[in-house]
């Protein structure tokens, strides 16, 4: 287990406060004055040493994605645009930092801010999020009276803003590119890359963006130092992570852990055991519900980081662990996380658009028995179809679940869903994935 | 994406209150100038605040003439986003969340309790018309599984019973006590906590 003293989120369950004082207390706003004097490139590099992965889910390495940004500032703006669109089925860290521990965040988006030279810093907040808003926005106005924001901040003699934009609850808008069109305004659809946003983001502008977990343990890393960061987890795997930890376990909770702990310890030991022990432990979805679900025999030795779980064809996202035992349906399980996709899907690609409804439909029948044998390979070639084939990520975020669910349990599903294509049946069934078989007989 | 039924009950005019348009003047601050068009969303959740919780087609082009942006782009994004109501909904406005880490928690038993206390379906008003509810994609709160939202607040580690109590409430027009319903502190482990506790114990 993690030492209390290595730990950088001392306040994720609010015991002593999140108001200015008490973080003060904690260390926040300590020596930013120090931190930001030793200059721009210390700062990149530092988060370079420490090996820093964005915590949003992509894990891209954030000294890499700083460095991206124009050196000098043209005639063009420079913005940092912080996510805190958190919505990925699973996944409630995010909400906790903005509401206990503000102040990490916002003295993190100052030092960025100054180290990729931006004056501006837009924090994007899911709509839902509205309470945690009014509780970061009372940070900012704190900050703003202390004068460790705004005019020359923490006297860096950089003048430097927060602003908070609300979201209305749109899934996709934690997509970077669909997250600047929603701040400039419009739909939340997705751009194509390139160009990144690092050259051509906000209104054409130079733009950094990052997740609120990544941004809010850039301070504690340079106080402490990007070699104790790198200490920790293991190599290209670095650091801490808070872990969610939600299903079927004794004790649902948010944990902050070094990365590369295995799974087994993290749910005995932090969330009180799968409910009916280990051995009722059905499947873990290891990283939101994008990630590709993992089967009993590999949840018991699997480590919890970015490289281990991709050798296991899934990944850490953003390390929202759900946790399904024996006592669920878990094609049921599996067809509400592609409802989900269907409802979030933006409608811009075709594949994702028409695809991630067809999956729905057909797992929701595969779940009561009603699919054809045939159409278990039928939905694999449908994953396959959208994966690839949209200009966002959220194409592979709804096809990986199922893909997994067929790695997995395609025995469970062919075993309730043995009957011949529905045509030869004649059964009345809406939806007819096989319609084109009906049309070829007639 | 989402399907949004606009109602067929339009209201002729809409304007911004006195208070609504000081608010409103103050978040186009926040953006650079000419760029007044990143102002829409904000704009739009001020005038569903202000009309009963729903946004009427007047309301969108008040906006668009407000920001000088065509009424086609504020309709666009008044029906994109799934937090935008653009027909009726209850004063007091449930949302379940039911995707699954809330549905194998039972989310589908705090379903059941707005069956019996609003109303039949989704989006149907309850008898004395204070209240609607309806099934909604993942509120963000997986560890607090199974919740609910009420206008602003989550309602947190709830099961039948003690969602049945808080609907009473609200439609005795009270506002119970937002968080969690097991009185846990926040998202730590319920009788479990290994870390942080010289913290705590403070």
């Amino acid at each position: 287990m993690l030492n209390d003293k290595d730990r950088i989120f001392k306040n994720l369950y609010n015991d002593s406060g999140a108001d200015f004082n008490s973080a003060k207390k904690r260390g926040d706003w300590s020596n930013t004055k120090e931190i930001c004097a030793k200059g721009k490139d210390w700062i990149i590099n530092e988060i370079k040493l420490s090996e820093l992965r964005g915590r949003g889910g992509a894990g891209f390495p954030t000294g890499l994605k700083w460095s991206f940004a124009p050196k000098k500032v043209g005639s063009r703006p420079h913005y940092l645009v912080i996510n805190a669109d958190e919505s990925e089925p699973g996944t409630c860290k995010d909400r906790d930092i903005l509401r206990f521990e503000p102040h990490k965040l916002i003295e993190g988006c100052l030092i960025t801010s100054y180290a990729v030279n931006a004056h501006i810093c837009y924090i994007y907040i899911r709509g839902e999020y509205y309470n945690e808003g009014q509780k970061l926005q009372k940070a900012i106005n704190e900050a703003y009276k202390n004068n460790v924001i705004g005019k020359n901040a923490s006297d860096t003699g950089w003048d430097f803003d927060i602003y908070i934009h609300y979201g209305a609850g749109a899934y996709i808008c934690g997509e970077e590119t669909a997250l600047l069109e929603s701040l400039e305004g419009k739909k939340g659809q997705p751009r194509l890359k390139p160009p990144f946003p690092a050259l051509i983001g906000l209104y054409g502008c130079p733009t950094i963006i990052n997740n609120v977990e990544t941004i809010a343990v850039v301070p504690t890393i340079l106080r402490r130092g990007g070699e104790w960061f790198s200490k920790l987890g293991k190599s290209k795997n670095t650091g801490t992570k808070i872990f969610c930890i939600s299903g079927n376990v004794n004790n649902p909770c948010n944990v902050e852990e070094e990365m590369g702990i295995s799974l087994k310890e993290l749910i005995e030991t932090h969330a009180g055991g799968v409910v009916g022990g280990w051995d009722n432990l059905q499947a873990v979805i290891p990283g939101g519900s994008s990630m590709p679900l993992l089967p009993k025999a590999i949840c018991d030795t699997i480590k919890m980081d970015f490289d281990s779980l991709i050798a296991e064809k899934s990944g850490l996202g953003t390390a929202g662990i759900v946790v399904i035992n024996n006592d669920q349906d878990i094609i049921k399980c599996m067809a509400r996380i592609a409802r989900f996709y269907k409802h979030e899907s933006c409608g811009q690609c075709t594949p994702c658009r028409e695809g991630s409804g067809w999956m729905w439909r057909m797992l929701e029948r595969m779940a009561k028995g009603e699919a054809s044998k045939d159409e278990v390979d039928m939905l694999m070639d449908v994953t396959k179809q959208i994966e690839g084939h949209t200009i966002c990520a959220f194409g592979e975020g709804s096809a990986w679940p199922v893909q997994g669910l067929l790695r997995h349990f395609k025995n469970e599903i062919k075993k309730r869903n043995k009957f011949d294509p529905i045509v030869k049946e004649k059964k009345n069934i809406p939806y007819l994935v096989d319609q084109h078989l009906l049309d070829k007989n007639a | 994406m989402t399907l949004k039924k606009i109602s067929k009950n339009q209201p002729e005019n809409f304007e911004f209150t006195k208070e609504s348009l000081e608010e409103a003047k103050n978040i186009i601050k926040k953006y650079p100038k000419d760029k007044q068009q990143s102002a829409v969303m904000p704009l739009l959740n001020i005038a569903q605040k202000q009309n009963d919780n729903w946004i009427p087609l007047s309301a969108m082009k008040y906006i668009g003439k407000f920001l000088e942006m065509p009424y086609i782009k504020v309709y666009e994004v008044a029906t994109f986003y799934s937090m935008y109501n653009l027909s009726p909904v209850g004063k007091n406005f449930i949302q379940v969340c039911t995707t699954t880490p809330c549905m194998i928690r039972g989310a589908s038993k705090i379903v059941e309790a707005c069956k019996e206390k609003i109303s039949e379906n989704e989006n149907e008003l309850s008898k004395d018309k204070s209240c609607s509810w309806i099934e909604v994609e993942c509120l963000g709160a997986c560890i607090n599984a199974p919740m609910m939202q009420i206008n602003d607040d989550y309602y947190e580690d709830l099961n039948k019973e003690k969602a049945l109590k808080i609907l009473e409430q609200i439609i005795l027009g009270k506002k119970p006590e937002p968080g969690s319903y097991r009185g846990r502190l926040n998202s730590e482990p319920e009788n479990n906590r290994k870390t942080l506790l010289d913290i705590k114990n403070a």
